[in-house]
């Protein structure tokens, strides 16, 4: 079985972490490790592998257009921005990771279908990745929610200069996805970063202003959730189901990491790695059915000579 | 000697003590008395600043906005300044809102390792002509290379001078003196020091930093703030005052916004509690008393096992949400102990 050749734009930490899980994939092949500077880490590791490496940023895909498939943007918003006006007349799908929020928001576990037509897709933040899908059963459930509030604790040294530099936007984006996905209006995100040694996991408590909450229905439906999150994030755990403290309906979960590239306790940045894989792999199996009915098809011509 | 600039934080840590509630009426009485006394700086809003109204912290009975331009009114010889955590506040949604409604200085604070955080909004609020300074929480968390490596990125950010805060009340004076004298030696800045009273040190750890070198400090009204209460104000000046400090305050003005205080905002005067104690001992956020003694209650443990326990995970200010957790893995281990 063929596998879908992807490109990762992008060497940081969470561009090589998407390239050990690529590497993981039976679906995924990682065909070009892309960077602006051969001598960084990821890009040294990537080539010690044997992977294609490149330092030419977006250039090396242009010079190249049919060296893949699909590109995971693993870039700065602004980069992002840029390389989309580059891609996007190329036909290439992209699965960003940057908080420039250009393509559909992209949840798999809420949804990965209308994703599946999309050209671009944004991963929102790790936050959101964490909360959304509950607030979103949160909103499923009743149909007026008066507030929703996500706080999210990572560890420091899970939250590297870009993340520190762009909170601002994680909260702003992370903000405009739960929006999105619970249909409250009035939301806020919070993030607190612990430098606590050993390093603490990620934790987010999602808390909600509910008239009449429905706790019997929602605590099923949460479950079934995070059972679906489960599929493609192992490490997500429901740690407080819901409950209701001061009249207000209260959550909390822990993602721990699956320690590929990244360590364990950076639950935040694997989740939203894993978001993008489980969405690109969604794109192989649909792309490989794609064939499979092509193939059916020229068989057909080819035993019917009419 | 230098002279020193003192910061009120009446009307922004005190908010913490009144679960985030002062009324617009506290806010104009008092600000109108700060002024009148020529307090340099008057700080209002939330306890944990900008943008911090939520569940996880406590909701404010009134806007950021509301506070702000309520102050703004009373203040017409001193300083309107605001407090603010990235993380809970944004350039956007509130830092520009604040500076549009005449905030004149602007605290930007971090927990006390994570520095990097206070970049853009430093920068932001240069670029706009205000006053800023720095601000490390939780500072008794790190040790004091640690503490000076941090000060240092705020200062290379734009900030015109760092206060460190002792938001448990844990320091003794010891302790005060050789992070202030490594602030001084290694900044070009002002350093500054705000006290929380846990421990009783609140007065005499002041001290302790100005006489190291510190030229910015923090008091509160009869010590109106969060846990066992901050510097009391109308004390820290009278006593900078017998040693010969300058600090451009009128005393007896001064005397009498603190009785106006205890009058009009203080429920209860500010009291070493014991939990207040173990609060200190702990080094956890003076600020998270009211919700540890609330869910202490509701899930039948002994609270100071719960401060102790939140101490041991170091938990920083923001993190109030853990409090639940703690408390429901106490029960848990009550009812199970395995």
């Amino acid at each position: 079985m063929s596998k879908l050749n992807v490109a990762i734009l992008g060497s940081g930490n969470i561009g090589t972490d998407l390239l050990f899980k690529t590497l993981h994939s039976p679906l995924l092949t990682c065909a070009y490790f892309i960077g602006r500077n051969l001598a960084s880490p990821g890009i040294m590791r990537a080539s010690s592998m044997g992977i294609r490496v490149s330092d030419r940023s977006v250039e090396a895909i242009l010079q190249e257009p049919d060296c893949c498939d699909l590109i995971f943007d693993a870039t700065s918003a602004r980069d992002h921005r840029y390389h989309w006006s580059l891609l996007e007349p190329l036909g290439k799908r992209v699965i960003d990771l940057t908080p420039a929020k250009v393509g559909t928001l992209c949840i798999p576990a809420i949804n990965m279908r209308e994703c599946l037509a999309c050209a671009n897709v944004n991963m929102v933040s790790c936050g959101g990745q964490t909360s959304i899908p509950l607030a979103y059963v949160l909103g499923q459930i009743h149909p007026v929610i008066d507030y929703i509030e996500v706080v999210s604790s990572i560890a420091s040294r899970s939250a590297g200069l870009a993340t520190r530099i762009n909170l601002d936007e994680y909260i702003e984006t992370t903000e405009d996805g739960l929006r999105h996905f619970s249909g409250c209006r009035h939301v806020k995100a919070i993030l607190n970063l612990n430098p606590a040694e050993p390093c603490i996991n990620m934790q987010t408590t999602i808390s909600a202003k509910i008239a009449s909450p429905r706790l019997g229905e929602l605590t099923a439906a949460v479950q079934a959730m995070v059972n679906t999150i489960q599929s493609y994030v192992p490490g997500y755990e429901l740690i407080v189901p819901p409950l209701i403290d001061m009249q207000r309906v209260v959550m909390m979960v822990r993602v721990r990491g699956r320690g590929d590239y990244l360590p364990a306790y950076a639950g935040n940045l694997d989740i939203i790695n894993c978001a993008a894989i489980a969405m690109a792999e969604a794109y192989a199996r649909e792309s490989m059915a794609d064939l499979t009915t092509a193939e059916r098809m020229s068989d057909v011509h080819a035993t019917n000579p009419h | 000697m230098p002279p020193i600039l003192i910061s009120d934080s009446t009307l922004r840590d005190g908010n913490h003590a009144v679960a985030h509630q002062l009324t617009a009426p506290q806010i104009a009485q008092y600000a109108r008395c700060a002024d009148a006394a020529r307090v340099p700086i008057v700080e209002v809003g939330h306890g944990n600043g900008l943008g911090a109204s939520s569940l996880q912290v406590g909701e404010s009975a009134l806007t950021d906005h509301e506070q702000l331009r309520i102050a703004r009114e009373q203040l017409s010889h001193v300083k309107l300044g605001v407090h603010i955590i990235p993380g809970f506040a944004t350039i956007n949604k509130d830092l520009a809102p604040a500076l549009a409604l005449g905030v004149d200085v602007v605290r930007v604070a971090s927990h006390c390792t994570e520095a990097d955080i206070t970049q853009r909004h430093i920068d932001y609020t240069r670029s706009q002509g205000k006053e800023v300074y720095g601000v490390l929480m939780m500072s008794h968390m790190a040790p004091r290379e640690i503490l000076v490596e941090q000060a240092l990125k705020m200062e290379s950010y734009g900030a015109e001078g760092v206060v460190i805060m002792d938001s448990a009340g844990a320091y003794l004076p010891v302790d005060v003196a050789e992070r202030i004298s490594a602030l001084v030696a290694a900044l070009r800045i002002p350093i500054g020091f705000h006290a929380h009273n846990n421990l009783g040190m609140s007065i005499a750890n002041s001290l302790t930093a100005v006489e190291h070198g510190a030229t910015i400090i923090d008091g509160s009204a009869r010590g109106f703030g969060a846990g066992a209460g901050n510097a009391q104000l109308e004390v820290l000046v009278a006593v900078l005052m017998r040693m010969g400090y300058a600090t451009g305050i009128d005393h007896y003005k001064l005397l009498e916004a603190a009785d106006l205080a205890e009058r009009e905002l203080i429920p209860s005067l500010p009291t070493i509690s014991s939990l207040s104690i173990v609060s200190g001992l702990a080094g956890v956020f003076s600020g998270f008393t009211k919700h540890v003694v609330r869910i202490a209650q509701t899930y039948q443990v002994d609270p100071r096992d719960v401060f102790f326990e939140l101490g041991r995970r170091k938990v920083v200010a923001g993190q109030e949400d853990i409090i639940i957790e703690v408390a429901d893995t106490l029960a848990k281990q009550r009812k199970d102990p395995a």
